[in-house]
Parts: C-alpha cells; structure tokens; sequence
C-alpha cells in the first residue's frame, strides 16, 4: 500500500495533533489538514479541572505545542470552523463555513459533548467543562464563600469539587452512585474517596438522582434531587458524562453506536479512520468494542491510526490508562476495574493512604489501581499485560 | 540530544518509563520523573522521542 497523498484530520484537540505529529514522525511528507472548531490552538485537558480552574496555571500552559512547533509541522490547521458532513465515497468533509476538504484518508478526532440537564440551557450560573472556555467561564464564578453544587460523581465531577473546595467554596457533590468514582474505582475506593472529600469538608449528597433545576429570574437557585430534596445553589457544575461528537456524521453512513464503530486497525471505512474519545474500536486483547476517554489513548491510539494510514497492519491494543489527582490523592489505575472484581492490597498501606490494589475476576488480573503511589503502580502494570495477553478459554 | 523535564508538569504516570527505561525512571516516593541520562546516545534517541510524544503532561522536551 502507497501512502495517501493528502490527509485530513477532523478535530484539533489532543488525539488529532498527536495524529499530525505521528504522520511527521514516521516520514509522511504528503498534505495534512487539520478541522478545528474551536478558535484556540490545540490545548490540553486533563489540567482544565485542575490547575487552570484553581488559577495555578494561566491559561497558555495548557496550550499542547508552541506557535513555532505547529508551524513546523506543515499541515493547514482550519480553526473555528465546525465539520458538518462527511462523504465517505469520496472522503470529502464540509464545514460550517462552506468549506469542502478532501483528501485520500480522513481521520475523524471529534471527541465527545458533555451532556446536560433539561432546563439547563438558558440557565445562568450553570456550566459544563469540557473545552478551555468552559473552564474560564466556571474559574470567573469560583468565589470563596459560594455555594458550589457539583451534579455527577464520576472522574471530572470529583476533580471539580476537590478543586472548588480547595479554592474555599462551599461545596455540595451528588449524583446517583454511592460514592465518588464508585463505577470507575469500585465500591472500596469510592468510600475511601467519599472519606477525603469529607475531611475536607466536601457535602456528599449520593444515591439520589436530580429531577431537575430550580431557578429565579433566569438565575439557577438550586438542584433539585428524586428524593424531593433541594441543594441550594449559586453556581451548578453539571459532569453527568458526555456523549461522543457524532451528530455531524448521521447521514454519512458510518456505523454510529456510542461512537464510531471501527475494526481493530481503527477503520470506520475505507479510508477513513477514527481515534480518541469519539472512536469505538475492536480491542483484541479484550474481545469487544471499546471506547476510551482518557488523555493517554488520545496519544496512543493516535499514534497507531498514523502507522495504519500508511500501510502498517497492526491491531491497536492499548492497556486503559487514566490518572486523577483530588485534594493530596494521586491515582493511577492501569487496566480495568470491574465492579465485581476481587480486589486485594498487593503494596502500602490502606490506612497510610499509600497503597497498590490488583484487582482481579475469575482469578486474571484485569486492572491495578495506585494511591500516592504512582512508581509501584506501573511497575505491577506488567501483571495487566500479561493477563490481556492470555487467550482466555470460553467453554 | 539533551532532554529536559519540567517536574512541576510531572503527572507520574510513568509512560516514559516503559518507552525509555534507560532514560527515565519515576521517584520511589510520588512517581514524579527522574531523569537517569539528559544527553542519552543515538541508539537509545528513537526511545527518548517516543517517551517524549507518549508522556500525557508534556513534562519531557528534547533539544536535538
């Protein structure tokens, strides 16, 4: 297989640079374009609920590579402009603006939307963090003293509220399950997670979903919970997930099912490739389709669609990565954590709050999961390889 | 090629670790990076530039 002669790359944010830069890296002297639509240049995102939302970073250090690295690159970044429509016959892409781009291989790198409440829109003093702006706007409301509700308790909803309490908000996070990041973290580490919230005296108002919000002259007032319980607000952060960034591709006739339906090279069509957060690929090691937003596989899976559009035929089989940092807690979890895994202290100290966790269902190791332990985290990394790498025998 | 790392971006995820083992290793006590050789030889360079591109916190810049 020759290389394609023109590339196009639709989203600009972490796993479609990394997708340009990769092309680069391998030897790709051909065109690249690259469809952006947000005005900013290519901006990180893991620190947006953290360090830019507490002010310890200004905004710029989020930025993923300086003005003189881009232009280094020669591909023909198209920011502020949003992909409406994609013909994947003759792999041409439309945009917001008219614009018509072809090219031999497209790359769709769109991400996800958060989600959001009925009613929200309209709302003032409600937010959602996904992009840059998103992250200024909430930062502009974050006064000491405020009532901060938080609606959703996964990854980025906890981040939120470590950080808000950090800056001296009064604090409320709520959502559904029984405790912070109890679906991505298990029951075990999500009551020790609830546990440090407390103490840093977060409120915890869990197992109970939201019916709705309540406002005053267009002004959110507060959260309305299922069990007729209202959370009084001044400002509402909504981080119930988000949905993959697909509506542009209805009628391409793309297989859409909670993202791009790709194989295990990541290949939506001929021609046409997906990665990151917007890409639902075959995982061999696994045995189904997955879709991973985490900043890591932005860059990994970015990499490897690079290598596939120019010929080489490799199944992308990544370990999950994913890190959070909350109050002084660092996670690091490697693998997968099934709700129902075994799960045993392989290092530390659970009470120190320095420990290693394995987890682990039907006797393989599937994930480990690191507290202020980040070093002997990965190096039990190896054990998630190696059981990924043992064909499992199905009856 | 010198590398330099910025501690401070450090996320101790340890990515470049498992791409350049002999460059990199992480701190026993918060995983934050440790840079093992900053002028590492020509052999070990395409190990080095992939640790640099995998690390999620930019925290790795390499100076050809």
């Amino acid at each position: 297989m020759t290389a394609p002669g023109r590339v196009l790359v639709v989203g600009a944010s972490a796993s479609g640079l990394t997708t340009v830069e990769s092309l680069r890296r391998k030897g790709y002297t051909g065109e690249i374009a690259v469809i952006g639509d947000e005005p900013h240049a290519p901006y990180d995102r893991p620190p947006l609920s953290k360090q830019v939302l507490s002010g310890a970073w200004e905004p710029q250090r989020a930025t993923l590579r300086t003005e003189e690295i881009l232009s280094g690159l020669a591909a023909d970044f198209v920011l502020g402009d949003e992909a409406v429509a994609l013909d994947p016959a003759a792999r041409t892409v439309r945009t917001a603006s008219g614009r018509e781009l072809s090219a031999d291989a497209v790359v769709l790198a769109t991400g996800v939307r958060p989600r959001i409440l009925p009613g929200q829109q309209g709302l003032a003093g409600v937010y959602v963090l996904r992009g840059l702006d998103d992250a200024l706007a909430l930062k502009a409301e974050l006064r000491p003293g405020a009532r901060l509700v938080v609606v959703g308790e996964g990854v980025l909803g906890s981040e939120i509220a470590a950080t808000a309490r950090t800056l001296g908000l009064e604090v409320t996070l709520t959502g559904p399950l029984s405790a912070p990041m109890a679906l991505q973290v298990g029951p075990m580490v999500g009551g020790l997670l609830a546990e440090l919230h407390q103490e840093h005296g977060v409120r915890l108002r869990l197992g109970a979903g939201v019916a709705g919000l309540s406002g005053r002259d267009g002004r959110v007032t507060g959260v309305e919970l299922s069990t007729g319980e209202t959370l009084a607000a001044d400002v509402v952060v909504v981080a119930i997930g988000a949905s993959p960034a697909t509506e542009w591709l209805a009628d391409s006739g793309l297989t859409l099912d909670n993202g791009v339906v790709c194989d295990s090279r990541c290949r939506a069509a001929d021609g046409i490739y997906a990665v990151g957060d917007v890409a639902r690929f075959h995982h061999e090691g696994y045995g189904r389709l997955m879709r991973l937003e985490n900043r890591t596989n932005a860059t990994e899976q970015a990499a490897a669609v690079a290598g596939v559009v120019l010929g080489e035929d490799r199944p992308y089989v990544p370990v999950p990565y994913f890190w959070t940092d909350q109050f002084e807690a660092k996670l690091q979890v490697h693998g997968l954590l099934p709700a129902d895994a075994d799960v045993e202290v392989v290092e530390g100290d659970v009470a120190a709050r320095r420990f290693v966790l394995r987890y682990a269902s039907e006797g393989a190791v599937t994930g480990v999961l690191g507290w202020n332990m980040p070093k002997q985290t990965r190096l039990r990394r190896q054990e998630v390889v190696d059981a990924l790498h043992t064909p499992v025998s199905t009856p | 090629m010198k590398v330099l790392i910025d501690e401070e971006k450090c996320v101790a995820a340890g990515q470049c670790v498992n791409a350049s083992p002999d460059v990199f290793d992480q701190r026993e006590e918060d995983g934050i990076v440790v840079l093992l050789n900053e002028n590492p030889s020509a052999e070990l360079a395409d190990d080095v530039r992939n640790a640099a591109a995998v690390c999620p916190a930019l925290a790795i810049r390499i100076a050809e």
